[in-house]
C-alpha cells in the first residue's frame, strides 16, 4: 500500500503479506522523503539550522527546533533566561495541541468519519493563529533560538491565549463525544493493533504510543527541561495498548496541554528572553525532548568551527514505524488504516 | 388522497403519436406522389403508413418514449438535485459553505443579464453566497470532456459491460417504481387505479442485478485494489439482500399485496390498530408498532445496499482509493458514480412506498389550468398539492436522513458489516415476520 | 545523584581497563568510550545489571582517522541515559550488532550502515533504509563531497578567517 495512497499521510510504502483478509506480515519502506538533513546541517552555521529543523516534522515544527536548540545550548553551555523558558513551554504546548489536532483530522477520515477532518482543522486554525501572533508564522515558525527565543510575546498574547483555551476546552468535549459515543468507532479501534508494553519498550516505541501501553513515561516529567520542572502536570496514560488507547492518550494530552499552558501563563516572569550564544563550539552534547510523537533526540558534535561537525536526529516515529508490523499481525487489511492512523506518522521526521 | 399531475403513459402516447406521425410524413409524401402518378387508389405504402400510425405501434413506442422520459427525468432532474443536496448538506455539517457556483459566478452574465431589475436577481448574487447548483452541471461537463481510458490489461468486454449493467439495472428500478397514480410505466390500468401485481418483486430483482455488475467491474479492471473492492461489495450487497426481502415480507403481511399501487392505496385510509381508529393519522405502515423492527431493518439494509457510509467499505477511500470504480475515467466513471446515487434514491423511494404512504398526501385545493393537449380549450384540474410533489418531498427527506447519517459516523469494517448483516439483521427480520404474522393471525391489523 | 556514583563504580569494576573514558556528563547521564571489541560485553552488562530496555539512538560519526558508533541507551526504570562511544578503525568499518539484545537497534543500525557505511555483524537485515537500494555511496562520510553554496559562506570564511 503506497507510496501514493490516501492512507499514508506522507510518502511511505507498506508491503503487507495477506492470507485472505488477515495480515501475516508487514514491512514499511521509507526514504521517499529523504532530504539529506544531517549532511546539510554540517554546512550551515548553528543558528541557521533552526530553519531546517522546523521542517523535519512540519506539523509540529516548534518542538523540533526547540530540541535542536536545547542540544546546542548543552554544547555551548548557554543558559536560557526564565522568561525564554516559559515562553518556550507555552509555544511547545500550543504546537503539541496543533499537532494532535492534525492527527485527529487525519484519523477521522481514515476510519470513514470525514466530518472530523473539518472540525479538527477548524480548531487547529485557532492555535495556528496564536502561533502566528507570537512568532509571525503559522507553520515552520523559525522561532526558537539557541539561548532563548527570537522575540517576545506581544502584550495581548496572554488574553488571546486564555480565550482560545477556554473555547477549546468546551469543543474538546464535543469532539470526544462524536468519536466515543459512536459504537462504530469503538468497534473499529478497541482491540485493534494491540502491542504489549515489553514489546513496545524493546522496539523503541516512545511517547503517546508507549503511554497507551500502560507505561507512565513522559520525558517532560522524567527528564524535564526548560520550565517544566516548575510546572506540575499529570501525564496521560492508558492501559490496553490498542488503537483506542492511543486515541484516548492523545485526547487526554490535549487537556494536559491546556492545563500546562494556563499554568505557564500564570507563572510567566518578566525579563530577558534570549541569552547571547557563542559563535563557535567544540565538544559533543545531546538532549532529548518529549516531541508530540515521542522521544526526539539531537546529538550535536562541534569541532571548534562555527558549524556543527555532526548532527544526529532521532525521530520517535522512525522506531515506532518499524514496530508497527507487530501491531498489525493478526488483524485485517481494513485495520491497517486504523492502526497506522493511531500511531500518528509524520514522514518528514522519519526520512530526514 | 390527492390526485396526480402527470399522466406519464398518456402523455407518452401523445408524444409517441406525434413522433410517429412525423416519421410517417416522408412515406405519406411518397405515397401521394405514387398515387397521383399511378392509378391504383391504394398501395402498400398506405398500409405501411397505417401501421406506422396505428394504435399498436403507438402504444409500443409510447412505452419506449416513457422510459426515455424517465431516464431523462432521473438524470437531469433527480441526479442534479440529490448531488446538490448531498454536497451542500454535508458541507454545512462540516461547518463550511460548500459548493457555490451559481448563476452569479459568470461575470458575463452578471454584466448583461444582471442589469435586468427583477429577473436578473440570481445573476447578481455574490460569489461567496452562491447556491451551487451549477457545480453539479460543471462536474458533468468536466466528466464528459475527460479522456476515457481503458486499462490495457483489463478485460475489455467485461470492463465495458459493467457500467452498462449497473446503469440499466438502476434505470429498471426507476421504471418499476411508480411516482404517482399516473406517473408509472410498469403496470396496467385497473378499476381503482393502476395495478402491478408483482411490482415489489421486480424492484427487488432490479436491486439484485447491481452486485453482479459491481463484481464484474472490480474483477475486469485487473487491479488488486478494485478486485478487493469488488469482492467486498459483492459479499456485502448479496448478504444484505436477505434481510431486505425478509423485512418486506413482514410488510406484506399487513398490505396483503406485492403491488406498490395497492400498498399506497392501503396507506391512505385512516390509521386503525386493533379496531381503534386514530382520527388524524393516515395508515402509514411506519405508525404500526408491529412493523417498527421491520422498518429499522429495512432502513439499515437500504443504506447498505446503496453503499453509503457507514457501509461504504467497497469504496473506502482511505484504503482502496475509489474501490471498484478506480479504473473508470471520464463519463464512464460519471455513470457508475451517478447511478450509485440514483440507487440510493430508488432505495429511499422504496422506503417511502412501503412505510411512509408513498404519494399519499392531503389536497388543499384544486386549480383549473388550461388543457395543453387540446390547445387551450377546456381546463384540467390540478390538485394542490399533487401526488408527485408529496412523493418527491418524502423521498428527499429520507435521502436527507441518509446523508445526515453518512457524514456523521465512521465506516464499518467488512467482516463487521457481514457480522451485522447475518448475525443481527437476519434474525431481527425473521422476528419481524413472526410479529407481523402473529398480529395478522390475531386479526389485530 | 547518588545512584550515578554506583553506576560508575560498577562499570569501572567490571570493565576497568577496557574503558577509555568514563564520566558523568550531567545528572543521570553517563558517558563511556570503548573499543569496538568490547561493545557486546558492555551492552549485555548494561541490559542485565542496569535494566536498560531502550535504545534511543545509534549514531555513526566519521572522524577522518577513525569511525565512531555512538550508542544512546536509556533505562526507563532507573531514569538513566548512557552514551557509549565505540571507536572503529577507518579501514575496517565493522562492529558487532546489538540488535539481538534490543530490537529497537535494528532501524538505527540500518540507517548508520546506509549513510555511513559501517557494517554491523549479526544484524538480521542489513539493507539500505533511507536511500535507494542500489545506491553506491555512503553520503555522510567526510570524503563524500559537500555541496557548498557560496551564499552561505561569508567572505571572511572563504579567506580563511
Amino acid at each position: 500500500m503506497g507510496p501514493q495512497h490516501p492512507m499514508t499521510h506522507g510518502l511511505w510504502n507498506l508491503r503487507i503479506k495477506v492470507d485472505g483478509e488477515t495480515i501475516v506480515d508487514a514491512e514499511p519502506e521509507i526514504g521517499y522523503l529523504h532530504r539529506g538533513y544531517e549532511k546539510i546541517m554540517e554546512v550551515r552555521e548553528f543558528q541557521k539550522n533552526v530553519v531546517l529543523t522546523d521542517r523535519l516534522c512540519y506539523v509540529s515544527s516548534i518542538t523540533w527546533s526547540h530540541a535542536y536548540c536545547l542540544a546546542c545550548e548543552e554544547l555551548m553551555d548557554v543558559e536560557v533566561p526564565p522568561r525564554g523558558q516559559y515562553l518556550r513551554v507555552i509555544t511547545l504546548e500550543l504546537q503539541r495541541i496543533a499537532s494532535h489536532l492534525m492527527w485527529l483530522a487525519a484519523y477521522g477520515p481514515d476510519l470513514g468519519l470525514l466530518t472530523a477532518l473539518l472540525w479538527a482543522l477548524r480548531e487547529r486554525e485557532l492555535f495556528l493563529d496564536l502561533l502566528q501572533l507570537i512568532s509571525g508564522a503559522r507553520m515552520n515558525q523559525n522561532w526558537p533560538r539557541i539561548g532563548g527565543v527570537r522575540n517576545d510575546a506581544p502584550p495581548d498574547f496572554d488574553q488571546y491565549c486564555r480565550k482560545v483555551i477556554a473555547h477549546f476546552r468546551k469543543k474538546m468535549d464535543e469532539y470526544a463525544n462524536v468519536f466515543e459515543q459512536s459504537k462504530l468507532f469503538q468497534v473499529r479501534t478497541v482491540g485493534v493493533g494491540r502491542i504489549s508494553r515489553e514489546d513496545a519498550m524493546d522496539w523503541g516505541v516512545t511517547g503517546p504510543n508507549l503511554r497507551a501501553c500502560g507505561a507512565r513515561i513522559d520525558l517532560r516529567e522524567m527528564d524535564p527541561y526548560d520550565a517544566y520542572p516548575e510546572i506540575e502536570f499529570e501525564p496521560a496514560v492508558a492501559r490496553d495498548g490498542d488503537s483506542y488507547a492511543r486515541y484516548k492518550v492523545r485526547m487526554e494530552e490535549l487537556k494536559t496541554s491546556c492545563d500546562l499552558i494556563e499554568r505557564a501563563l500564570d507563572k510567566l516572569p518578566a525579563g530577558p528572553y534570549r541569552a547571547k550564544q557563542p559563535r563557535r563550539a567544540e565538544g559533543e552534547a545531546f538532549r532529548r525532548t518529549e516531541d508530540s510523537r515521542g522521544e526526539a533526540l539531537f546529538y550535536v558534535i562541534g569541532d571548534g568551527d562555527d558549524r556543527p561537525y555532526r548532527v544526529k536526529i532521532r525521530s520517535p516515529i522512525f522506531s515506532t514505524m518499524f514496530a508497527a508490523p507487530l501491531m498489525m499481525r493478526g488483524n485485517k487489511v481494513a485495520d491497517v488504516v486504523a492502526i497506522m492512523g493511531s500511531i500518528d506518522v509524520c514522514v518528514g521526521e522519519i526520512d530526514k | 388522497m390527492s390526485g396526480h399531475l402527470i399522466d406519464l403513459l398518456g402523455w407518452s402516447e401523445v408524444l409517441a403519436g406525434f413522433v410517429l406521425w412525423l416519421l410517417s410524413l416522408p412515406f405519406r409524401l411518397v405515397s401521394w406522389i405514387v398515387n397521383s402518378i399511378g392509378s391504383t387508389p391504394r398501395n402498400p405504402l398506405d398500409d405501411f403508413v397505417g401501421w406506422l400510425t396505428g394504435p399498436d405501434l403507438t402504444a409500443f413506442v409510447a412505452v419506449i418514449v416513457a422510459v426515455n422520459l424517465v431516464l431523462l427525468w432521473a438524470t437531469a432532474f433527480h441526479l442534479l438535485i440529490i448531488m446538490w443536496i448531498e454536497r451542500k448538506m454535508y458541507s454545512r455539517l462540516q461547518d463550511r459553505r460548500g459548493i457555490m457556483i451559481g448563476l452569479g459566478s459568470f461575470d458575463i452574465l452578471r454584466r448583461t443579464l444582471g442589469r435586468i431589475p427583477l429577473i436578473g436577481r440570481p445573476f447578481r448574487r455574490p460569489s461567496h453566497l452562491g447556491t451551487g447548483f451549477l457545480q453539479t452541471v460543471a462536474d458533468g461537463v468536466k466528466l464528459f470532456q475527460k479522456e476515457v481510458i481503458t486499462p490495457a490489461t483489463a478485460d475489455k468486454w467485461m470492463f465495458h459491460a459493467a457500467p452498462v449493467m449497473i446503469a440499466s439495472s438502476t434505470l429498471l428500478l426507476f421504471v418499476a417504481i411508480p411516482w404517482s397514480d399516473g406517473f408509472w410505466i410498469m403496470g396496467s390500468p385497473g378499476a381503482d387505479g393502476p395495478v402491478n401485481p408483482y411490482g415489489i418483486l421486480v424492484i427487488l430483482a432490479a436491486f439484485g442485478v447491481a452486485p453482479l455488475g459491481i463484481l464484474i467491474a472490480g474483477w475486469a479492471s485487473n487491479n488488486k485494489y478494485t478486485l478487493l473492492g469488488g469482492m467486498r461489495a459483492a459479499a456485502q450487497l448479496m448478504s444484505y439482500e436477505i434481510p431486505l426481502v425478509l423485512s418486506i415480507i413482514a410488510v406484506v403481511f399487513l398490505s396483503r399485496s406485492l403491488d406498490p399501487f395497492a400498498i399506497v392505496r392501503d396507506q391512505s385510509r385512516l390509521l386503525a390498530i386493533g379496531g381503534v381508529t386514530v382520527p388524524f393519522l393516515p395508515n402509514w405502515y411506519v405508525f404500526h408498532p408491529v412493523l417498527w423492527i421491520a422498518f429499522i431493518v429495512f432502513f439499515i439494509t437500504i443504506i447498505a445496499e446503496a453503499e453509503r457510509i457507514p457501509f461504504d467499505i467497497p469504496e473506502a477511500e482511505a484504503e482502496l482509493v475509489e474501490g471498484w470504480t478506480t479504473e473508470y475515467s471520464g463519463m464512464r466513471f460519471g455513470i457508475v458514480f451517478g447511478f450509485k446515487w440514483l440507487r440510493a434514491l430508488a432505495g429511499a423511494a422504496l422506503i417511502v412506498i412501503l412505510f411512509f404512504g408513498g404519494w399519499d398526501g392531503p389536497v388543499f385545493t384544486t386549480v383549473y389550468v388550461p388543457n395543453i393537449a387540446t390547445l387551450g380549450v377546456g381546463t384540467v384540474p390540478v390538485p394542490i398539492l399533487f401526488q408527485e410533489f408529496w412523493f418527491t418531498v418524502k423521498v428527499y427527506i429520507v435521502f436527507i436522513v441518509f446523508v445526515w447519517i453518512a457524514w456523521s459516523v465512521p465506516r464499518v469494517r467488512i467482516d463487521q458489516i457481514l457480522n451485522i448483516g447475518w448475525r443481527t439483521l437476519v434474525p431481527l427480520s425473521v422476528l419481524a415476520i413472526l410479529l407481523a404474522a402473529l398480529a395478522r393471525g390475531v386479526n389485530w391489523l | 545523584m547518588a545512584g550515578d556514583g554506583e553506576f560508575l563504580a560498577a562499570l569501572r569494576d567490571r570493565f576497568g581497563a577496557a574503558l577509555r573514558d568514563l564520566s558523568l556528563v550531567r545528572d543521570r547521564v553517563i558517558r563511556l568510550a570503548i573499543d569496538r571489541k568490547d561493545l557486546v560485553a558492555v551492552c549485555k552488562f548494561l541490559k542485565e545489571k542496569f535494566d536498560v530496555e531502550h535504545v534511543t539512538c545509534i549514531t555513526a560519526v566519521d572522524w577522518r582517522d577513525h569511525f565512531e558508533s555512538v550508542y544512546h541507551l536509556t533505562s526507563w526504570k532507573r531514569n538513566v541515559m548512557i552514551q557509549v562511544n565505540a571507536s572503529i578503525p577507518h579501514d575496517d568499518p565493522r562492529i558487532d550488532s546489538i540488535t539481538p539484545l534490543w530490537n529497537g537497534a535494528n532501524v538505527h543500525e540500518r540507517e548508520a550502515y546506509d549513510l555511513m557505511g559501517i557494517v554491523y555483524d549479526g544484524h538480521p537485515n542489513l539493507t539500505r533504509i533511507l536511500l535507494p537500494k542500489d545506491y553506491e555511496f555512503h553520503p555522510l562520510r567526510k570524503d563524500f563531497p559537500q555541496e557548498l553554496d557560496r551564499q552561505y559562506v561569508s567572505r571572511r570564511k572563504i579567506g580563511g578567517g
